[in-house]
């Protein structure tokens, strides 16, 4: 299987009043063709981050992309110059936004929005344009796509402001799609539907899709692998079968628990203790320590790095890796 | 669509009656409230003023009445759009207002499409390279314009372009003899109309300016330049498409609000160039003591202040979807 | 750190409100004891008439021969006077309407805000000339005038103001203990809802400042008093050969607003500072 996105050494850094964050700190991980692979984490884990770096969004100032390198298709997305960085975003690699009231433009018809991206990268005349919305909006459920298309985004509901942005993102056939927190504004019968659209897609056109969220749920639903994020690091990374099934970092299996706390009843929710560090005072050592049951005094001194515990299965901890102290 | 806006407008103008009253209602009390009356400054005028004399003019205009009286028969004249007379000029006022009243439209309308446009894009310009030495030129020429006096920077002008320049007229609109063809007399008026649309509009400029850009930061920070950017779009098109529409809707909302603020600033730099529009009679008014002028003039100003609203009001209106005029 | 501490140390840090508050300083400075260090009368003649500046008189003698300097000086106390008395009188005024407005909604409310909206719909400077002209210029009338035409802007945000705070809960709490409506008003949101009627009344000294110098350009200023506007008016007609008799007056205008804007945003970011990261 071929790879469409690696992430190497990446590191994000901004700069802030009250001293340097450090957003993302040394990332790596790849996507492969028609993979769905999923970045967990609470917020303030970097996760977000990660999405607007692949895309080279990250506003400067305050932000820097401060090290490593973004691969998509043998290319450093880090080092293209302007005008080809713009002939990637949208037609080579897609993003979907959280919310999608606030990802429109309020004051253009939703198919305007839609025909720009047609436009541009495809250079379609008017009347193909036209007639290219309606396809796509059919194509991600939209009813009525021809009256649809003259409508503002005030006049949609939100799962339909989502397909929207669905069908924007896919206009153009990308390779690769970003998915920041696709769901998290939407009502949960609509969650539903949303990710079965962008299942279906997926495969319909042979996507990879990097899906961005703090919901377990739909991890287990949708991807194939997934990449725990604490504190701008990747602490544990595997298929989504074994991490669900055989966590390793404390951390995951913190969240995990919290997490099967919805399915039973009447079940007290087993929170992780304490709150993610703050980004100006990072403890000394591994960055969970703090909150963590099963914490060594090593490791508050040291930080673990990441060791592959088993085959493709890396792990930023002592404890997984097996040291007692 | 197009019958909400109908009934939108109609429903406006309607609302034009009880303020044109209110006002009607107010100068009325003023004039009454004024030490002397017509009579008095008619006598005066006329060399007569003896009581007698005073006293029969009072009979005439109607001034022993009751006020009750008065005010209704000035209500009256006001419906059949009878402004009363300038005391001193023998005309009706009306035929006075009306007959300067293009002058100071034409003046008013340039100066804010010049600020306008000039404001739109100085602060376009500014916002997308904020911090920039251009960012702070502009920022710091908008401060400095917005607090100079505007009749005094019409008469620095005017010392500067027309004094030691000489490239440009000082006063007048229009110089005699100078249009045989109206293409030549439109030139003509042109050339007299630059200083004092620039002078009216650089106040303008320096508001909308400093709005705009703003506006444009602001409208920087939402989540959808963001994701306009993630479809590949270049920060050209961004800046002008995306952001703009957005940017101008406060920038619009204001414009309204300053509509009477720009007639009163009109009565100065008229003043100032010898414009022949409203503003340049309120000034011969006041040498004048003219009062009925001068409320004349006061309530047709503010009915252009109202329908100048309802303009921006639609305007804003096919800027911003959302709005629906129910 | 107290709300004051926070205030002040914003406000420090911001050259341009400290630059302008120094020059609004001296300013003040000038009007105050200007007139007494340099006691020349204004209207006065005191030599030949069009001496340029730098000459016998610091900056040269006017049409009439009049003092220039002196009118400099003489003028400043006239325009900050007129321009904080008017401003303190609109504030006091469009605050306490906005408060009842506010507060108490419904018929006073409507009463109080159709007013206000009749008053922002007379162009300001005209009505203003108006009822100068009418009830004669002297500087009592020209700072009613001005107040007259200014309380509106102060009203509106001040009702704003209460009408945001009336429904907070520190608001409930104390009616629900009792607490006499005006006590309410005047001692637990009035505090709250100053800093934006601060920023705006320093805005509007300088507007009342432009204003009166309009008002005196056109000859409706207090024939008694000599003011800036009436220096640049009276220097009209001899553009020509003098125009630094119309600039210098202006120039001083010009320092004079540019300086309490400046100010005037220094209190604006100081008391509401914006997070400027995410």
């Amino acid at each position: 299987m071929s790879v469409v996105l690696l992430v190497e050494g990446l590191s994000v850094h901004f700069r802030t009043t009250l001293g340097v964050v450090k957003a993302v700190d040394g990332l790596s991980f790849a996507i492969g063709e028609g993979e769905t692979v999923a970045i967990v984490g609470e917020s303030g884990s970097g996760k977000s981050t990660v999405a607007l770096a692949a895309l080279r969004l990250i506003p400067d100032p305050p932000g820097k992309v401060a090290g490593g390198r973004i691969l998509f298709d043998g290319q450093d997305i880090l080092t293209l110059p302007d005008a080809a960085i713009r002939a990637v975003r949208g037609r080579r690699i897609a993003m979907i936004f959280q919310d999608p009231m606030m990802a429109l433009n309020p004051v253009y018809t939703v198919g305007r929005q839609i025909g720009e991206v047609l436009r541009l990268h495809l250079g379609l005349s008017k009347r193909e344009v036209m007639a290219e919305v309606v396809e796509l909006l059919r194509l991600v459920g939209v009813p009525a796509p021809e009256d649809r298309a003259r409508q503002y985004p005030h006049n949609l509901s939100g799962g339909m402001r989502q397909r929207v942005m669905i069908a924007m993102a896919l206009a153009c056939r990308p390779k690769l799609l970003i998915a920041d927190e696709p769901t998290t504004a939407l009502d949960v019968t609509v969650q539903a539907q949303v990710l079965d659209l962008i299942q279906s897609l997926k495969d319909k056109l042979g996507m990879a899709v990097l899906l961005i969220t703090h919901d377990l749920g739909i991890v287990a639903e949708t991807a194939h692998r997934v990449i725990v994020m604490y504190a701008g690091r990747k602490v544990e990374e595997g298929s989504v079968a074994r991490i669900f099934k055989d966590p390793r970092h404390p951390y995951t299996q913190g969240l995990l628990e919290a997490a099967k706390w919805e399915e039973t009843e009447g079940a007290l929710l087993r929170e992780i203790p304490g709150v993610v560090p703050s980004p100006f005072d990072m403890p000394k050592g591994c960055s969970f320590a703090p909150r963590c049951f099963a914490a060594l005094p090593r490791c508050q001194q040291e930080a673990p790095a990441l060791q592959e515990i088993a085959p493709q299965r890396p792990v930023a901890c002592f404890v997984a890796q097996g040291m007692r102290t | 669509m197009r019958n909400t806006t109908v009934a939108f407008v109609v429903r406006r103008l309607l609302q034009l009656v009880p303020v044109v009253l209110a006002i009607a209602a107010m100068n009325f009390l003023l004039i009454k409230m004024a030490p002397g009356d017509a009579a008095d400054i008619l006598a005066g005028q006329m060399g007569h003023a003896t009581l007698e004399f005073t006293q029969q003019l009072r009979r005439e205009f109607g001034l022993d009445l009751p006020l009750i009286e008065q005010f209704l028969i000035y209500m009256g004249r006001l419906l059949t759009l009878d402004l009363g007379v300038s005391f001193l000029q023998q005309q009706p006022v009306l035929d006075l207002i009306l007959d300067r009243l293009p002058a100071t439209l034409v003046l008013m309308v340039t100066a804010i499409s010049l600020a306008g446009v000039l404001g739109v894009g100085l602060g376009v310009a500014a916002a997308r390279r904020q911090g920039s030495w251009i960012d702070n030129l502009v920022s710091v020429s908008a401060l400095i314009i917005y607090a100079t006096p505007a009749f005094w920077l019409g008469l620095m002008l005017i010392v500067l372009f027309s004094i030691k320049l000489d490239l440009l007229p000082s006063g007048g609109m229009m110089q005699i003899g100078a249009g045989k063809t109206s293409l030549a007399y439109a030139l003509d008026v042109a050339r007299h109309l630059i200083l004092p649309a620039a002078t009216l509009g650089l106040f303008y400029v320096a508001i909308y300016t400093r709005l705009m850009r703003a506006a444009m930061l602001e409208v920087y920070g939402l989540d959808f330049i963001t994701a306009a950017r993630a479809k590949g779009l270049s920060e050209g098109v961004i800046a002008w498409t995306h952001a703009l529409r957005n940017a101008l809707l406060p920038v619009v909302t204001l414009a309204g609000v300053q509509i009477g603020h720009l007639l009163g600033g009109s009565v100065l730099v008229e003043t100032v160039f010898g414009w022949p529009g409203l503003g340049r009679l309120v000034f011969d008014a006041l040498l004048q003591r003219d009062l009925n002028l001068l409320l004349g003039i006061l309530l047709v100003s503010s009915v252009v202040v109202v329908i100048a609203n309802l303009i921006v009001d639609l305007l804003y209106g096919l800027l911003d979807p959302r709005i629906v005029h129910k | 750190m107290s709300f004051l501490r926070a205030f002040w140390l914003r406000f420090r840090n911001n050259r341009a409100a400290v630059g302008g508050a120094a020059v609004l300083a001296l300013v003040v400075l000038l009007a105050l004891i200007g007139p007494f260090i340099y006691p020349t009368d204004p209207f006065d003649m005191v030599g030949r008439p069009f001496m340029a500046p730098f000459g016998r008189y610091p900056l040269g003698t006017d049409v009439a021969g009049r003092d220039i300097l002196a009118g400099i000086l003489h003028g400043g106390r006239v325009s900050l006077l007129i321009g904080v008395m008017a401003t303190l009188a609109a504030t006091v005024v469009g605050v306490t309407v906005g408060a009842l407005a506010g507060y108490y909604g419904g018929r006073i409310d409507d009463v109080l805000m159709r007013s206000t909206e009749f008053f922002l719909t007379i162009p300001s400077f005209v009505l203003a000339v108006v009822l100068v002209a009418i009830f004669s210029p002297t500087v009592v009338n020209i700072t009613i005038a001005i107040a007259v035409v200014s309380w509106p802007s102060v009203a509106r945000l001040a009702r704003g103001e209460f009408i945001t705070h009336r429904d907070r809960d520190y608001v409930l709490g104390c009616r629900a203990i009792g607490m006499p409506d005006w006590e309410i008003i005047v001692l637990q949101i009035l505090p709250n809802a100053l800093p934006p009627v601060i920023v705006v009344a320093s805005l509007m000294v300088a507007t009342a400042i432009l204003t009166e110098s309009g008002l005196s350009f056109l000859g409706l200023g207090d024939p008694n008093v000599v003011s800036w506007g009436y220096m640049i008016g009276v220097a009209r007609t001899v553009l020509r050969v003098a125009w630094w008799m119309a600039a210098i007056p202006g120039a001083m205008i010009l320092l004079t607003v540019l300086a309490i804007n400046l100010v005037g945003e220094g209190l604006n970011d100081a008391l509401n500072p914006r997070l400027k990261q995410r």
